[in-house]
């Protein structure tokens, strides 16, 4: 599903990634650890590609991506969910015009809209808030409304980088035990996180960076080292 | 494609009511600088028809002629004045069409003349210039004309007329480049505010997989629609200013230059159409600009 063999991505004399091959099939959980500044960003960024390898390649779907042209890069995004720490919802958009708007990109008919947002948001137990705009939910509601959108176009995979971050622990891990739910439905999932607790008490694959190399990459691992 | 527009249509108007602060300011910056524009746009207009129609007024050279020069020697006269490309036109006034003139001025008082044994005025040709700048040059080439007796021309008064027309033309020039300036700084800061508030939301549209044109699209017609309000908002303000200032002025305008301000019907069928383009322009100007340092990474 995913393949990074010997990427490099240097920020002028700042490493991002150093000579990293990864490899992440279908159906996966996979948690990315390391410190603050190891390069787990720049691993993902390099995915959705908004920034460029100096060296190695990078497959997405059994598809190289580093010299995709610009018009191939919005549906590369698309069959990838995407969720971040900081949400990154539209604030003048309501929940419900949120995740419309990932399937209006997809130019879904609007009867598809109306079918499958009310039960996208069911699951997410966000139902009653559909015409509320961000600024008016919890951070845990913002997330969810984030993974809805993330989910909406069904997509093989998805992505979160340090998607707990912003949460209590309790919200977190109501957060995690829904990213858990839709894994076990088969998307493939790639999780940045800090959460020591979460990590160790989920027991999937763990991948860890240090300096932008990979230092350890084991199945039913530990978070592994004290922040 | 028409779906794409509806889509547009919709989002942008939306968003415009949605982001109230935002669209407020850019309608104000935008209707500010169609305000300046369009007033200078007004001033101009009036002062330039003021000018030349002041211009008008001293444009024509009076030719006395000889009381022995016969009307056929008048017309060889008028055919060769005619042949010169300074002088757009050539009227004969006889002796007794003076007098008429005459007597007409002079109005109430005309019975004065009635005691006149025999008419002295003489005979005339009233030469047309082509141009104001000219008279100095015509006056001459009649005063050697054969059969011509005197040559009136208003020399000193067109001389201050060409110098105050061509301060008052410049002047308007100069403070219309200077209000431009003015008005350009002020729409391209609300632009870049804009940006600043609308970078994050592009960046995540991007995220989403949205491609350029359409997050372009909603943007574009927003900035459209805001320029078009601020058309509206213009047009308003115009007329009730304008109609204001042609009931203030158009008496002294009359007696200063003998012509009244350009009617004000006259004026908005023509401007509606030329600001509604020019905002929406505006607008669409902006939102590309603010687009496209975000949308070409
Ligand atoms: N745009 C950038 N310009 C320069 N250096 C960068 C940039 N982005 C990241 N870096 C550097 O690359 C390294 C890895 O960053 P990042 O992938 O964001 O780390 P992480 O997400 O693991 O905290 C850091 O040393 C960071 O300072
Ligand atoms: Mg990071």
């Amino acid at each position: 599903m995913i393949r990074f063999e010997g990427v490099t991505k240097m920020y002028g004399g700042n490493v991002g990634l150093l000579d990293a091959t990864i490899k992440i099939e279908k159906g996966d959980f996979v948690f990315l650890v390391g410190p603050s500044g190891a390069g787990k960003s720049t691993l993902i960024k390099l995915i959705l590609k908004e920034i460029e390898p100096d060296e190695g390649a990078i497959y997405v779907n059994g598809r190289e991506i580093t010299h995709l042209s610009n018009r191939e890069i919005p549906p590369l995004r698309r069959s990838i969910g995407m969720v971040f720490q900081d949400f990154r919802l539209l604030p003048n958009k309501t929940v419900y015009e949120n995740v419309a708007f990932a399937m209006e990109v997809v130019h879904s008919t609007k009867r598809a809209i109306r079918r499958q947002i009310p039960q996208v948001l069911s699951i997410m137990g966000i139902s009653d808030k559909a015409d509320k705009f961000p600024a008016e939910l919890s951070a845990g509601e913002q997330q969810r409304v984030a993974i809805a959108r993330a989910l909406i176009n069904n997509p093989m995979m998805l992505i979160a980088d340090e998607p707990t971050g912003n949460l209590d622990p309790d919200t977190a891990w109501e957060i995690m035990k829904l990213i858990n739910q839709i894994n076990r439905r088969g998307t493939t999932v790639l999780m940045v996180t800090h959460a020591k607790d979460i990590v160790d008490r989920m027991g999937k694959r763990v991948v860890a960076i240090d300096k932008g190399r990979i230092v350890r990459d084991a199945w039913g691992g530990e978070y592994g080292y004290d922040d | 494609m028409i779906r794409g527009l509806k889509y547009a249509l919709t989002q942008a108007f939306v968003q415009v009511f949605r982001n109230k602060g935002m669209s407020l300011a850019s309608i104000f910056s935008i209707t500010a600088m169609l305000l300046i524009l369009g007033l200078f746009f007004f001033v101009t207009v009036n002062i330039n028809i003021a000018t030349e129609s002041a211009k008008q007024q001293f444009n024509t050279i009076e030719v006395y002629l000889l009381e022995e020069t016969s009307r056929d020697d008048a017309d060889i006269i008028t055919q060769s004045l005619l042949s010169m490309d300074e002088i757009a036109g050539v009227t004969y006034v006889s002796k007794e069409e003076a007098m008429e003139h005459f007597k007409d001025r002079w109005g109430d008082k005309a019975y004065l003349l009635e005691g006149l044994a025999e008419n002295p005025l003489p005979n005339s040709l009233r030469v047309e210039l082509t141009s104001l700048e000219d008279g100095q040059l015509i006056y001459e080439a009649c005063r050697n004309l054969i059969g011509v007796e005197d040559v009136r021309y208003y020399q000193e008064e067109v001389k201050k007329i060409l110098t105050i027309t061509d301060f008052i033309q410049q002047g308007a020039l100069i403070i219309i480049l200077f209000l431009i300036i003015v008005s350009v700084v002020v729409v391209s800061n609300t632009v870049k505010l804009t940006v600043m508030a609308r970078q994050r939301e592009i960046m995540i549209m991007k995220y989403v997989g949205a491609t350029n044109w359409f997050i372009r699209g909603p943007l574009l017609a927003e900035g459209m629609m805001i320029g078009c309000i601020s058309a509206g908002i213009y047009l308003g303000l115009i007329w009730m200013i304008y109609s204001r200032m042609v009931e203030l002025f158009s008496n002294q305008a009359l007696l200063l230059f003998s012509t009244s301000f350009v009617e004000v019907g006259f004026m908005m069928r023509n401007l509606i159409w030329i600001f509604i383009a020019l905002g929406m322009s505006i607008g669409a100007f902006g939102s590309i600009l603010s687009m496209r340092r975000f949308l070409n990474a």
